[in-house]
């Protein structure tokens, strides 16, 4: 389910300027869920609950529709985001080598967040530079033709920034 | 203006993960600390397709190609190339391993890769800055449009692209005048529309998006011209939110689109009217089914709905709607200036102009590739690609992603065409093409791809939701080494169960992974099943490796190597491997320099 928030959230300016600029178009919600989760890392709970009181569409509709799409998150994620290319590329060259390596460093599964909340290990499909595979990125730079022993190093670059 | 020399930088995803952005900025500095401005201009680019040997840089008008170049190389190009007039020989594509054998390679025209391409989709991708509409037009951008406005009549339009052939590039490949034709002569409502299917989510392909990305123009004027033909007010283009540089180059072009009237309302002046607009998708592979792509559209869960009616009739929110992907827009254009039947002279004759791959996996030089219909494999594995790297041998080449299915060697010289590949048990698919080599399993490839569809499928028919779960079931059994040979039967009845009775393409085309391997690597399978072995070594569970007492001198390089020390032993001494702390990752073979380590 939704993670909890703390009750009454004030959504800021610019969020309400781009709903009210959307609300009355059709087939609005997943590009106000996309701006929602730009804002907020994921999907609160009480975003959606005011989203759903703006818009006039249930609850259920809204979490529906954000369980369906894998971009969408429920819970917050690392201040780090990790992301593995499980493109078939990436996976021919060593791509699933590279989250179980992740995985035994960072001490955490795939989609999982560390406890001090500072990486999230996710994988994720074709990056788009095959020519580079394996490739990882880390909050969306790229790490290309990326071999296991250089993880360690990658890691500490973000490790407490 | 003209100015003396141009510098090309690639500005594709590829090569900007290699800081291409650096290099673009380094270069216009240097160019500003020399006072060049007046004289060279600084263009990025979209992509180059050579993605092997990014990032790439070229320099006009002597057409020289430099690869693998990097940020610090800018003073080096300015200073010797601009400046000096000498080319900068390190950086320049050094083809040992050019079939041309020709010992440095300056211009792309003698790049072996380049050799046997034909540029239609991708004819400004790399020539031209994506984000100045006046780069386009220079190079007949718009002109089609134009001609359709000015000079010809809806039913011309549909004829121009009968005679052209052309057939859907999103994969089934349905003839394009076909479904124009259909939404034109729908009466059932006066509002129609156009969408763009950007949402290229084949692992491994990249086609779609660097045609975005380098030429997002050549589709916003087809989509126009669509509009026009079908009587259509209003577009959509609907592409992953993966792809933010595609979205923001495709928002800077509707901009300068609309300022310049090629957009917007009364379009050059005429009393048509017709207005883009960006959807995003949300990571949803089923998203690419049509149908299913019109319900995300319209704000809601992606899931298909039975066909017919089809979209070309009742589609987006129940109006007709055009509906083709972004490669079939790209060739539009090309068609209309160049005429149906000039198209129509490229490819075979069921399959007519060109295909664009993104040639990826074990091969030599991978990178984005456009051939005309009817070209060989071995031509695009060997002459384009390369062939294979680190001596191995090649076994398939797997097209069409999830959907699709491999090609083996015995069919290397089968001209590619939509009907070949169908026969050969594959499909052409969106353009995916992964070449695999014998170190790659067939069995999880397969299990690969049903991991994929199964966690795509949107759960809606029971034939999908459970046959591409059951089937996983059994690939993932016999990998572990407890397949029965009535597994493979099982298997070949589930996947004829999901073709007949899914719902959409999703489900209809998950188990061709699965029948494709069977077909031609049954004996893999076997291996699997009755000697409990994976001679590709990639099922871990049916892995051992050992250690051979009189090859081992003791170096200690595979315990110092093993990430879970499992590996124990005396210096100079022979080593042993703890097979129940053995994660079978391979360093300790792969380190080894006395191939005293044996995999089986």
């Amino acid at each position: 389910m939704f993670e909890k928030e703390v009750a009454g959230i004030e959504l800021s300016a610019e969020l309400n300027q781009f709903i009210s600029e959307w609300k009355e178009k059709p087939g609005n919600l997943i590009m106000i869920l996309h701006r929602v989760q730009e804002e907020y890392g994921y999907i609160p709970r009480e975003v959606a609950l005011e989203l759903s009181r703006i818009l006039d569409v249930p609850l259920a509709k809204i979490y529906g529709v954000v369980t369906f799409y894998h971009f969408f998150k429920l819970t917050k994620p690392g201040k780090h985001i990790i992301q593995v290319c499980m493109g078939t590329a990436c996976y021919l060259k060593g791509g699933a080598d590279l989250i179980r390596d992740l995985e035994r460093l960072l001490g955490l599964p795939v989609n999982g967040t560390t406890d001090d909340g500072e990486f999230s290990l996710e994988a994720v499909r074709c990056i788009g530079c095959c020519g580079l595979a394996p490739v990882m990125t880390v909050d969306g730079e790229v790490f290309g033709k990326i071999k296991s022993d250089q993880l360690p190093g990658v890691i500490a670059k973000y490790k407490g920034n | 203006m003209a100015y003396r020399s141009y510098i090309l930088v690639c500005g594709g995803t590829g090569c900007e993960s290699s800081h291409a952005d650096k290099i673009y900025q380094n270069l216009k500095n240097e160019i500003e600390a020399n006072k060049l401005s007046e004289q060279v201009q600084v263009i990025k680019t979209g992509c180059f397709g050579f993605c092997e040997q990014g990032p790439i840089v070229k320099i006009l008008p002597e057409n020289t190609f430099y690869v693998q170049v990097k940020p610090e190389d800018a003073k080096e190009l300015v200073d010797e190339h601009i400046i000096k007039g000498r080319p900068v020989e390190r950086l320049i594509y050094s083809a040992s391993d050019d079939k041309n054998r020709k010992s440095v390679i300056a211009e792309e025209k003698d790049i072996s890769f380049y050799q046997k391409q034909y540029r239609i989709v991708l004819r400004n991708c790399g020539m031209i800055d994506p984000e100045v509409i006046e780069e386009y037009i220079a190079r007949d951008g718009y002109a089609a449009l134009e001609k359709v406005l000015f000079d010809m009549k809806p039913e011309q339009v549909i004829d121009e692209l009968k005679k052209a052939g052309i057939r859907g590039r999103g994969g089934a490949g349905f003839p394009t005048w076909m479904k124009w034709n259909f939404t034109k002569g729908a009466t059932n409502s006066e509002t129609k529309y156009v969408v763009c299917n950007a949402d290229e989510g084949d692992p491994g392909a990249y086609m779609d998006r660097s045609t975005l990305e380098g030429d997002p123009h050549s589709v916003l004027e087809a989509m126009t011209i669509a509009g026009y033909t079908v009587g259509a007010q209003k577009g959509f283009i609907y592409i992953r939110a993966e792809y933010p540089l595609a979205i923001s180059r495709l928002k800077i072009a509707i901009q300068q689109a609309k300022d310049m009237g090629l957009l917007g309302d009364n379009i050059l002046g005429t009393d048509f009217s017709f207005d883009i607009e960006i959807r995003l998708g949300a990571g949803a592979f089923v998203c690419g089914e049509e149908t299913a792509l019109l319900a995300s559209i319209e704000g809601k869960r992606g899931m298909p709905i039975p066909r017919p009616p089809f979209p070309a009739t009742h589609g987006l929110w129940k109006k007709p709607t055009v509906i083709n992907n972004v490669e079939t827009y790209a060739n539009i254009p090309m068609i209309i200036l160049k005429g149906g039947d000039w198209f129509a002279s490229i490819g075979t004759e069921t399959s007519k102009g060109t295909k664009v791959f993104a040639l990826t996996g074990k091969i030599k030089n991978s990178g984005l590739i456009e051939v005309p219909m009817g070209i060989t494999l071995r031509e695009i594995i060997y002459d384009i690609g390369g062939g294979i790297p680190n001596g191995r041998k090649f076994k398939a080449a797997q097209s069409g992603g999830p959907s699709g299915g491999v090609i083996t060697e015995e069919f290397l010289d089968t001209p590619i065409d939509y009907e070949n590949l169908a026969k050969l048990g594959s499909i052409m698919g969106s353009g995916g093409l992964i070449v695999m080599d014998e170190d790659d399993c067939m069995l999880d490839i397969a299990k690969f791809y049903l991991d994929f569809t199964v966690d795509e499928s949107c759960g809606k028919c029971a034939p999908c939701r459970i046959g591409g779960k059951q089937l996983y079931g059994l690939l993932d059994k016999i990998s572990q080494g407890n397949g029965e040979l009535d597994d493979i039967n099982k298997m070949e009845d589930i996947s004829l169960a999901m073709q007949r009775a899914s719902l959409c393409g999703l489900g209809q085309t998950a188990p061709n992974p699965v029948a494709s391997t069977l077909r031609y690597f049954k004996d893999e399978y076997l291996e699997h099943i009755t000697d409990k072995k994976c001679s590709a070594g990639v099922c871990k569970d049916l892995l051992q490796f050992n250690i051979l007492k009189d090859k081992c001198v003791g170096c200690t390089v595979c315990a110092r190597k093993c990430p879970v020390n499992a590996i124990s032993g005396e210096r100079k001494q022979p080593h042993e491997i703890d097979q129940n702390a053995c994660i079978k990752c391979g360093e300790c073979y792969e380190a080894c320099k006395f191939q005293a380590i044996t995999r089986g």
